[in-house]
C-alpha cells in the first residue's frame, strides 16, 4: 500500500494536525491512503474540539444520570424535566480561540452556534447567559477584547431576540494571551416533543436548510485544537461571521417544521460544519450517507468538496426527513426566506459517499470517523496542592470600612453594568431576574405558568490553580448555593471546561483533578452534569490560563411566590450568618487586592454540609420569612452585606466578635454560607429551626443606617460605596474611548 | 377591541405585544405576516412591534416600510384608526412616512438596555388618556438606533402641537429634546422607542405600561 495519495505529503498530513500513529489508523481502515478530502474529513472529525481525545477518558466519571435527567452528555444539548410534561434544554460552549482573534465575531457566532444547539432539540431558547475571563486590565489588549466581545455578544442575541440575563466576568493576568468566552443558551420544550441526532434509517432524504455554504471557518475546529503563538492573529480567516437575522429566521422555520412530523434527525452544522452533523447522524443511526455536492447551496463560485465540507459558515441545519416530506420542509423554509435543498439520502452501505461533478471524491467508512476517533489516556501528575492560609499570619488593616471599599470597586467585585447594559436583557417578557437585579441566579419564568427556571454561571479560577479538585468542587458548589439562594431547586449542570496544553502533565493533572472534584460535587448535591464541552490548548507561548471549569447550572422555582433576592432588607432585620466562619482567606480575593498575594490554600468544601445548610436556607426561603438571601462567595461576608445594603439601600451594622481574626472573619471565603436577613420575629423562628435542624447560625448585625459598619465603627457611606462599585468599569472603558480619539 | 401585530421575519418583540393586548384587552390580536397585503376585516388597533424586521442591515426600519403589509397600515392609519409602532416599530413608522423625524444610532453608539424614567408630556391622546399629564413612569428601553432627530422646526412644530407625548427623565440615546415618543399630527398613528408592552406585568418591568393599552381600550 502507498503510503500517500497523489498530491498528498507528510507535509499536508502533519498540517491537518494527524500525527503518525493517527495516520497509520487511517491507512488501516481505508485500505488505502485518503486522498484530500478524506484526510480532512478525519482530520476535524479527529480534532481534539471533536473527538474530545484527550478528555473522554476521565469525563466518564462525571455523574450523568437522574432522576430528572431525560437526555444527558452525547447529544446537542442536556433535556432535564421541569414537571407538567414540559422539559428545559440548556447547554454551555467556548469560542475562546476565535474570540480572542475576532472578538466582535468570535463571540457573536459563540452565541449563534450554542442557541442551535438547543434548538436543533426542539426547544424554543429563553434564555442566555454567558461566562467570561479577560486578562489583566491594565494589559494592552484588554479593553479592546471587552469591548468586542460584550458588542459581538448583545449584537447577535438582541437580535435574534432571546434575552442576555446573566453571567460573570473576570480579570487575571492568566488571561492576557487566551480570554474565555463561555455563552450558555437554555431553551423550553415539550417533553414529548424532543429532537435528536439519532434517528435516522436508510433511504431517506437529507436536507440543507439555512444559509449558504461559503470558505469562511475553514479548519476552524483544527484551530480551536492547537496553542497560540506570536502570529495567531493571522489566523483570523479562520473566524466565522454571524448573521443573527438569520438565525432568527432558522429558529422560527426549524420550531415550526418541528411541529410536523416529518423529521427523522437532526442537527445543527456547528463545529466542522456538514462533515460533523453528517457523521453524527449517520453513526448515531448505524447507516450510510450519500451527498451530492453539486447540490450544496454555495455562496461562492468554484468551491471544493474540501472547502464545502470543512466550511463552518454559520446559520446551517442538516435534516434527514421522513421519505417523501421534503414539500413540507421547502414550503416552511421558502417561507423564512431561506435555503432548502435535498443534498443526498441515507444509506445502508455504513458508508460516506460524496460525489462532486460526477465523480467520487470521498468514499469512507462512517464508523472509524467517530468510533476510532483516537482515545489518549496522557499522562499527568497532580499539581502541588498549596498549604492553607492562617488568617493570623496576614497582617491586619486598621480601617475596615476602606478595605471594604478598595475590594468592592477592584475589577472582578465591581458592577459590570457597562457590560449588561449592552445586553437586551428582557425580550419575550419573562424575565423575572437579571444582571441588573440583586438575585444570585438569572430568573426566568416558564411562560405562562407560575413556574420559573433559575440559571447561574460559576467558577473561581484561582481556587482551581491552588487546588484543582477542591477548585472543582467548589465551582459545582456555588453553582448549587447560587441556585439555592433564590429559592430554586438545582437539578443539573453544564460544563465548559477550559484548559491549557493537556500534553503538559502538570495541565492534564490540572484537568483531571478538576473533574475529580466535580464528580464528588456533582454526586453528592444530586446534580448530574447533562451536557458540556472541553476546551483545551488555551496556551500562547507555553503559558496556560489558570484552570478554568465553567459550571452552568439550572434549577426550578415551583412557585414564583416563595423565592428570595437581597434586595429586601429592611430597616431593623437581623442578619444571620448560615454555616462556620473560620477565616479562610487563602486564594481569597482580599489577598490578591489588599496584599496583592495569590497564595495559600483554595477553601475546602464539606459537600454534607454543604447540602444541610442549603437545604435548610431553601426550606425558609419557602416558609417566607427572610426578606433577603445572599450566598456568600467572593469577598465574604463584608462583600455579601455590601451588596445587600447597596441594593436594599438601607445599611448594615455587622458585629465581630470570637477568635477568628477581624479581617478573617470579613472578608474570608469559607465555603457553604449564606447571609440572610429577616425581621424579628422571623429571625427567631429561623434560629429555633435550625437549632432544631443542627445547621450553624450565628447573628452577625443588624439593618439600619446609611453605611456599612463594623461594631459601630470602620464606617462606609453607601453612597461613596456605590459611587466606586458602579465607577470602577466605565473608568476602565474610558481609557479605550481615550487611546481611539 | 380587534387588534392586529404586524409580523417581519425578524420581529421579535411580537409575541410581548401579543400577550400585553391580550391581557388589557381580553381579545388575542390576529398575528399579521409581513406579506399579507390587508388586515383583517374590523381591525381597529395595528401594533407595529419591536426587532429587526429585516436584520436591519441597511437602515433600521427601511426595508420594512417597504414590504408588503405597508400601505394596508398606512391606509388604516389614514382613516384615524390608532396605530402604535414600538422601538424598531418606531423607526418603521418614520422611514414609511407615518411619522416626521429620524432615529440615528444611540449618540453613546452602544445597546441601552434599562428601565428609562419617562414622563408623560400628552395625556390628551387615545394612547395615554389613562395618565395623568406629567405623570412619572418607568418603562422599558432596548435599542441601538434610538436617538431621535428632526429639525428644528419640526421639533418646534411637534412641540407646539402637542405631538410630543412621552420624555426621557434622563436621555440615554441622545434624542433631541429628550423625545421619547412622537404622535402624528391627527394623533392616531404613534411611535416610541420605550416599550410598554415589557411593562404591563408585576412580575415582569413592572406595570406602567398598562394604561397606555387601557387607554386605547377605553377610546374604542
Amino acid at each position: 500500500m502507498t503510503q500517500y495519495a497523489e498530491g498528498i505529503t507528510a507535509e499536508i498530513v502533519k498540517e491537518h494536525g494527524i500525527n503518525d500513529e493517527e495516520y497509520a489508523v487511517i491507512l488501516d481502515r481505508l485500505g488505502r491512503a485518503p486522498n484530500l478530502v478524506e484526510l480532512g474529513i478525519f482530520s476535524v472529525m479527529w480534532s481534539e474540539h471533536c473527538s474530545y481525545k484527550s478528555s473522554r477518558a476521565h469525563l466518564g466519571r462525571l455523574p450523568t444520570s437522574g432522576e430528572k435527567v431525560i437526555q444527558g452528555p452525547g447529544e446537542n444539548a442536556g433535556v432535564i424535566d421541569i414537571g407538567d410534561g414540559q422539559a428545559c434544554i440548556f447547554k454551555m460552549e467556548s469560542h475562546n480561540h476565535p474570540s480572542f482573534i475576532e472578538p466582535y465575531q468570535g463571540a457573536a457566532t459563540g452565541v449563534g452556534g450554542i442557541l442551535r444547539d438547543v434548538f436543533t432539540m426542539g426547544a424554543r431558547p429563553v434564555a442566555l447567559m454567558n461566562a467570561l475571563r479577560f486578562g489583566a486590565p491594565e494589559h494592552k489588549k484588554t479593553t479592546h477584547l471587552v469591548s468586542g466581545v460584550v458588542a459581538g455578544i448583545g449584537g447577535y442575541g438582541n437580535c435574534v431576540g432571546v434575552p442576555t440575563v446573566g453571567g460573570e466576568t473576570n480579570f487575571h493576568a492568566g488571561y492576557n494571551g487566551n480570554i474565555l468566552v463561555n455563552a450558555m443558551a437554555v431553551g423550553l420544550a415539550d417533553a414529548d416533543n424532543i429532537f435528536y441526532a439519532r434517528g435516522a434509517e436508510p433511504g431517506q432524504p437529507i436536507v440543507y436548510v439555512g444559509s449558504k455554504t461559503g470558505r469562511d471557518g475553514i479548519h476552524g475546529a483544527t484551530m480551536a485544537s492547537a496553542e497560540f503563538d506570536d502570529a495567531s492573529e493571522e489566523k483570523r480567516p479562520t473566524v466565522q461571521v454571524g448573521d443573527p437575522f438569520t438565525e432568527k429566521k432558522l429558529i422560527e422555520a426549524c420550531l415550526e417544521l418541528m411541529a410536523t412530523d416529518a423529521i427523522a434527525a437532526i442537527q445543527d452544522m456547528g463545529a466542522a460544519g456538514l462533515t460533523s452533523s453528517s457523521v453524527e447522524m449517520a453513526d448515531k443511526g448505524g447507516i450510510g450517507i450519500a451527498l451530492d455536492m453539486d447540490k450544496v447551496p454555495q455562496r461562492e463560485t468554484n468551491m471544493t468538496t474540501y472547502e464545502m465540507m470543512l466550511s463552518e459558515s454559520q446559520e446551517r441545519m442538516l435534516v434527514i426527513m421522513k421519505p417523501g416530506r421534503e414539500d413540507v420542509a421547502y414550503e416552511i423554509f421558502k417561507k423564512w426566506e431561506l435555503d432548502v435543498a435535498v443534498i443526498g439520502e441515507t444509506t445502508d452501505t455504513g458508508r460516506m459517499v460524496l460525489t462532486h461533478k460526477g465523480e467520487t471524491v470521498c468514499d469512507i467508512p462512517v464508523a472509524p470517523l467517530a468510533d476510532d476517533a483516537p482515545k489518549y489516556e496522557r499522562p499527568y501528575f497532580a499539581p502541588e496542592v498549596r498549604a492553607q492560609l492562617n488568617a493570623k499570619d496576614v497582617a491586619q488593616p486598621s480601617h475596615m470600612g476602606e478595605i471594604l471599599l478598595k475590594i468592592m470597586s477592584s475589577p472582578d467585585m465591581a458592577s459590570k453594568a457597562w457590560i449588561w447594559k449592552q445586553y437586551d436583557r428582557h425580550v419575550m417578557a419573562d424575565t423575572a431576574a437579571s444582571s441588573e437585579d440583586p438575585s444570585d441566579a438569572a430568573i426566568v419564568r416558564v411562560h405562562g405558568t407560575k413556574k420559573a427556571l433559575a440559571i447561574t454561571t460559576d467558577c473561581t479560577p484561582r481556587y482551581c490553580f491552588a487546588n484543582p479538585f477542591e477548585g472543582g468542587k467548589q465551582a459545582v458548589a456555588e453553582a448549587w448555593r447560587n441556585l439555592t439562594a433564590t429559592g430554586a431547586d438545582p437539578i443539573a449542570i453544564t460544563d465548559c471546561l477550559n484548559f491549557g496544553n493537556p500534553e503538559r502533565e502538570e495541565i492534564m493533572g490540572q484537568f483531571v483533578g478538576c473533574i475529580d472534584g466535580m464528580a464528588e460535587a456533582c454526586a453528592k448535591l444530586d446534580f448530574p452534569v447533562v451536557s458540556g464541552n472541553v476546551s483545551l490548548y488555551n496556551e500562547t507561548n507555553g503559558v496556560a490560563i489558570p484552570p478554568t471549569p465553567a459550571i452552568g447550572g439550572v434549577g426550578l422555582i415551583p412557585d414564583m411566590d416563595q423565592r428570595a433576592h437581597f434586595g429586601g432588607m429592611r430597616e431593623g432585620d437581623i442578619l444571620i450568618v448560615v454555616g462556620e466562619t473560620e477565616g479562610a482567606l487563602g486564594a481569597s480575593v482580599y489577598l490578591k487586592v489588599i496584599e496583592n498575594r495569590e497564595d495559600g490554600g483554595a477553601p475546602l468544601v464539606d459537600l454534607d454540609v454543604e447540602k444541610a445548610n442549603g437545604d435548610f436556607v431553601r426550606g425558609q426561603i419557602r416558609s417566607g420569612r427572610i426578606s433577603a438571601c445572599h450566598d456568600l462567595s467572593d469577598g465574604g461576608l463584608a462583600c455579601a452585606a455590601a451588596d445587600m445594603a447597596m441594593a436594599s439601600n438601607m445599611g448594615i451594622k455587622l458585629a465581630h466578635e470570637g477568635n477568628v481574626p477581624m479581617h478573617g472573619y470579613l472578608f474570608g471565603e469559607d465555603q457553604g454560607r449564606y447571609l440572610l436577613a429577616a425581621a424579628k420575629e422571623d429571625a427567631i423562628a429561623i434560629l429555633q429551626d435550625a437549632k432544631a435542624d443542627g445547621v450553624p447560625v450565628h447573628v452577625v448585625g443588624l439593618a439600619g443606617g446609611t453605611a456599612v459598619t463594623v461594631n459601630g465603627a470602620h464606617p462606609l457611606e453607601l453612597d461613596r460605596l456605590r459611587a466606586a462599585w458602579e465607577g470602577w468599569m466605565p473608568g476602565l472603558m474610558e481609557q479605550l474611548v481615550e487611546a481611539a480619539e | 377591541m380587534k387588534s392586529a401585530v404586524i409580523v417581519f421575519p425578524g420581529s421579535n418583540c411580537d409575541r410581548d405585544a401579543h400577550d400585553a393586548i391580550e391581557t388589557v384587552t381580553g381579545q388575542k390580536p390576529a398575528m399579521v405576516w409581513h406579506q399579507e397585503s390587508e388586515l383583517p376585516e374590523g381591525t381597529q388597533f395595528v401594533m407595529v412591534p419591536g426587532g429587526f424586521s429585516y436584520g436591519d442591515y441597511l437602515r433600521c426600519g427601511s426595508m420594512a416600510s417597504r414590504s408588503a403589509i405597508m400601505p394596508a397600515i398606512i391606509a388604516h392609519a389614514a382613516t384615524g384608526a390608532p396605530v402604535l409602532g414600538v422601538c424598531n416599530g418606531f423607526q418603521i413608522l418614520t422611514e414609511s412616512g407615518l411619522l416626521p423625524g429620524a432615529l440615528m444610532r444611540n449618540a453613546g453608539l452602544k445597546f441601552v438596555c434599562e428601565k428609562a424614567p419617562l414622563t408623560v408630556e400628552n395625556a390628551n391622546t387615545q394612547f395615554t388618556s389613562r395618565y395623568e399629564a406629567g405623570a412619572r413612569l418607568l418603562v422599558p428601553i432596548a435599542h441601538h438606533d434610538g436617538n431621535y432627530f428632526a429639525d428644528a422646526e419640526t421639533l418646534d412644530r411637534l412641540e407646539g402641537e402637542g405631538q410630543v407625548v412621552f420624555r426621557y427623565g434622563k436621555n440615554p440615546n441622545g434624542s433631541a429634546r429628550d423625545i421619547a415618543g412622537i404622535t402624528n399630527e391627527q394623533g392616531n398613528v404613534m411611535g416610541m422607542m420605550p416599550h410598554p408592552e415589557r411593562a404591563v406585568d408585576a412580575g415582569h418591568g413592572g406595570t406602567d405600561g398598562l394604561a397606555l393599552f387601557e387607554s386605547l381600550l377605553g377610546s374604542a
